[in-house]
């Protein structure tokens, strides 16, 4: 089954994506578990979740509203707030001289002196989380100064006009309040208060999904073109799939509280391993192309605290077998033929040893869930 | 249906043998200009300037454009829910505007809006039983008993919430997103509309479940012919769902013309920056790049064209006179000097997707 040629566009996918090799981490995110609600009974919104963030990558998280990625990023950078409690697992931060440190075990010193400065976060509708009440320039340099203490007013407000200026937005604005400027230059403004003290982690939660397409484009390739420059890794989490395909290396698809694919991002484009990744691309009308009649996914996400075992998304799986729905499936290498090794997935199609193990006979692979490197090399000389 | 259309007397109704394609619904000129708070400040924002279309029967027609163009301000201006400063609203060819709370209760029986949010739409104290019940009491008078119940089922029927038994006891917070604007849609049908006004229906719920609303509104539009206006700010979801899609821009009609045109072949410099904003993994080459400004201010338009600030190509034409809409196609009109005749008029590159994308950023050029 191997042909040169299928292996050949493997490893042609994977230059193209810059895959980061997990020999050089900058956030490594192991079995993070989170509850919401202190009772009996709490919610498991993230169960055993596992990710890593290559040094200069920019990795998309994505997924239905929730399905546990904002929750991922306030629990990695431990602001999740009440009743949110982190019930396990760890997030090891390595600086640049290869120092790893645990930001779950940090005390509040550490902590506050770690946060801006490894990692920084743009928030959601990061549009409405400037004070109204002070000009954007004092509110970028009191940052400053609290992360700097040695540092006067007048250099904190010089860096704030170099910050302005990195993206885009001319120093006088400095005077100006939140209110004086659009939509897309307070996002600017947020993301520039995030590199003020040069991060080398920026998460961004929904950065753009306020903004109308032509602003959203113009933030995105800003956020390109700096993370060239300064050399920072992304995380970057939106429930959009096709914007993540243009600005992504790596792509996470989360569901229900659950990474169920994580793969270069052409590769979860152009053939998706997991049924959920497969639906969710056909969930967006496409611009161009031909036009076809879209079905969308049937049913809606599960209720978190009603998940029983097996898949969580079997109810609205097409490909749902009998042992879905007694085996949770674990993030596997899929079975496909000439697949990169470093892509998961979570989905029994391609854990056929669970299956057998349970005495059933695993199912034929979906061709949905299946295409190879080769498959789609053919379909796009047909179009 | 046609049982339902009583009390119908007062408005001219649709003819007896209508067929889908017939106009309903007419905006003609339509001008909204909102006051700027202050005392004696007489500054207003142009939120909507001079705009006219036509709803059809059985028709779609999209209103694309970004947030603050105006496209919501002509949904509730349809909708009679604020008063206009020009033009006028026309039901089967009369003016409809209303007077009275009477006349408001009837226009309302004819045209229904479905609203962005369906979290703050519906009444969080009431179940579905009764915000159905209450919208079928007010608009197909008083029904009791068993009548009520197989209309309440029929509605939800009619939105695919099935079994009925299963939702109608429910309350809003027990339903998903996507049932609850089923749920908001239901309660516009049991008006048994004729237009259906639907602001952004799509853009609050989750993606996995917005085509299937989507599905659904073009179920309604084929079984019973409403006639849909789609206002969105996603371009791709007008050429999926709309039959003809108008673009706007700062409070304009800017482009329209058949969906699929509109999308595959934008004339309007605008419309081109909007096709080539859209994310596109398929051809991650022709996007814009180096797309820059702004919607400008409404308060103070720019003269002439109010796009002229960010577009490429804007002469002095384009800068003092403001551009009518010209036909550029088969049933297409874009608002821009350069498909004129004028002696004077801007020189335009070869529009489409497949000239280079660096071509709309350079300022004028030859035809590439």
């Amino acid at each position: 089954m191997t042909t040169p040629t299928q292996f050949d566009a493997a490893s042609d996918a994977a230059e193209r994506s810059r895959l980061v090799s997990a020999s050089d981490p900058v956030l490594e995110i192991k079995n993070l578990s989170v509850d919401y609600g202190y009772d009996d009974d709490p919610v498991h919104v993230l169960r055993q979740v596992s990710l890593t963030l290559g040094r200069g990558e920019v990795l998309g998280l994505a997924g239905e509203s929730g399905c546990g990625k904002s929750t991922l990023a306030y629990a990695a950078t431990r602001l999740l707030p009440p009743p949110g409690l982190i019930t396990g697992g760890e997030v090891l931060f390595t600086d640049r001289d290869g120092t790893k440190t645990d930001i779950l075990k940090l005390d509040d010193r550490a902590l506050r002196a770690s946060r801006w400065q490894d990692m920084a976060i743009v928030f959601q509708g990061a549009m409405n989380s400037l004070n109204p009440v002070f000009r954007i320039g004092r509110q970028i340099a009191d940052g400053i100064q609290a992360h700097r203490p040695g540092i006067s007013r007048k250099e904190a407000l010089e860096r704030s006009a170099e910050l302005l200026e990195l993206v885009g937005i001319a120093p006088d604005r400095l005077r100006s309040y939140p209110h004086q400027l659009s939509g897309g230059m307070r996002q600017r403004v947020m993301i520039a208060m995030a590199l003020a003290l040069d991060p080398q982690v920026l998460i961004m939660d929904e950065p753009t999904t306020a903004l109308d397409v032509v602003m959203q484009r113009q933030i995105v390739e800003q956020i390109a073109e700096l993370r060239t420059r300064l050399g920072f890794s992304v995380i970057f989490i939106t429930h959009d799939v096709s914007l993540l395909i243009e600005i992504a290396d790596r792509i996470a698809i989360m569901y229900a509280g659950e990474i169920i694919e994580d793969a270069a991002a052409l590769d979860v484009y152009q053939r998706p391993r997991h049924p959920y990744s497969s639906a969710l691309l056909h969930s967006f009308p496409p611009l161009r192309g031909p036009r076809r009649e879209l079905t969308g996914i049937p049913g809606s996400p599960p209720d978190l605290a009603k998940l029983g075992g097996g898949c969580p998304f079997r109810d609205r799986c097409a490909f749902a077998f009998d042992a879905c729905s007694t085996v949770t499936p674990e993030l596997v290498r899929p079975v496909v033929a000439g697949d990169d090794p470093r892509r998961a997935v979570a989905c029994l199609h391609h854990d056929p040893a669970v299956v057998r193990a349970m005495g059933q006979e695993p199912p034929a692979i979906p061709v949905e869930i299946s295409r190879s490197a080769h498959d789609a090399e053919r379909n796009a000389a047909v179009v | 249906m046609t049982s339902l259309r009583n009390s119908r007397a007062h408005l001219p109704g649709p003819p007896p043998d209508a067929a889908p394609g017939d106009g309903v619904l007419q905006a003609v000129d339509l001008r909204k200009h909102f006051k700027l708070k202050g005392i004696g400040s007489r500054d207003v924002v142009h939120a909507v300037d001079d705009v006219n279309f036509e709803l059809r029967r059985g028709r779609v027609l999209a209103l694309v454009g970004e947030s603050g163009s105006g496209k919501s301000t002509i949904a509730r201006l349809l909708a009679q829910l604020m008063p206009l400063t020009g033009g006028s609203i026309r039901l089967h060819g009369e003016d409809a505007a209303v007077k009275n709370r009477r006349s408001f209760r009837r226009y309302v029986g004819r045209v229904q809006m479905i609203f962005q949010d369906p979290f703050g739409s519906l009444n969080p104290v009431h179940p579905v039983r009764h915000i159905l019940t209450r919208s079928l009491r007010i608009h197909r008078g008083r029904l009791r008993g068993a009548e009520l119940e197989s209309a309440l089922v029929e509605l939800l029927e009619r939105v695919q919430l099935q079994p009925a038994e299963r939702y109608i006891e429910k309350y809003p917070h027990e339903l998903s997103g996507g049932q609850r604007q089923r749920v908001a849609i239901a309660r516009a049908l049991a008006a048994d509309p004729e237009v259906l006004l639907a602001d952004e229906p799509i853009s609050m719920l989750d993606v996995s479940i917005r085509l299937g609303i989507l599905n659904l509104l073009q179920d309604l539009r084929d079984r019973l012919h409403i006639a849909i206006l789609y206002i969105t700010h996603d371009i791709a979801s007008a050429r999926y769902f709309a039959d003809r899609t108008m673009v706007m821009y700062a409070g304009r009609i800017v482009e329209s013309g058949d969906s699929e045109s509109v999308t595959q072949d934008p004339k309007h410099p605008y419309t081109q920056l909007l096709v080539r904003s859209a994310p596109d993994p398929d051809d991650l080459e022709a996007r814009a790049r180096g797309a820059r400004g702004e919607a400008p201010s409404l308060v103070k338009p720019p003269s002439g064209c109010r796009f002229n600030p960010r577009c490429p190509f804007a002469t002095d034409l384009c800068r003092t006179e403001v551009p009518p809409l010209i036909s550029v196609g088969d049933e297409r009109e874009a608002a821009c000097w350069g498909y004129s005749d004028r002696p004077d008029r801007p020189v335009l590159e070869s529009a489409g997707l497949d000239t280079p994308p660096s071509s709309a950023t350079r300022p004028t050029g030859g035809v590439a």
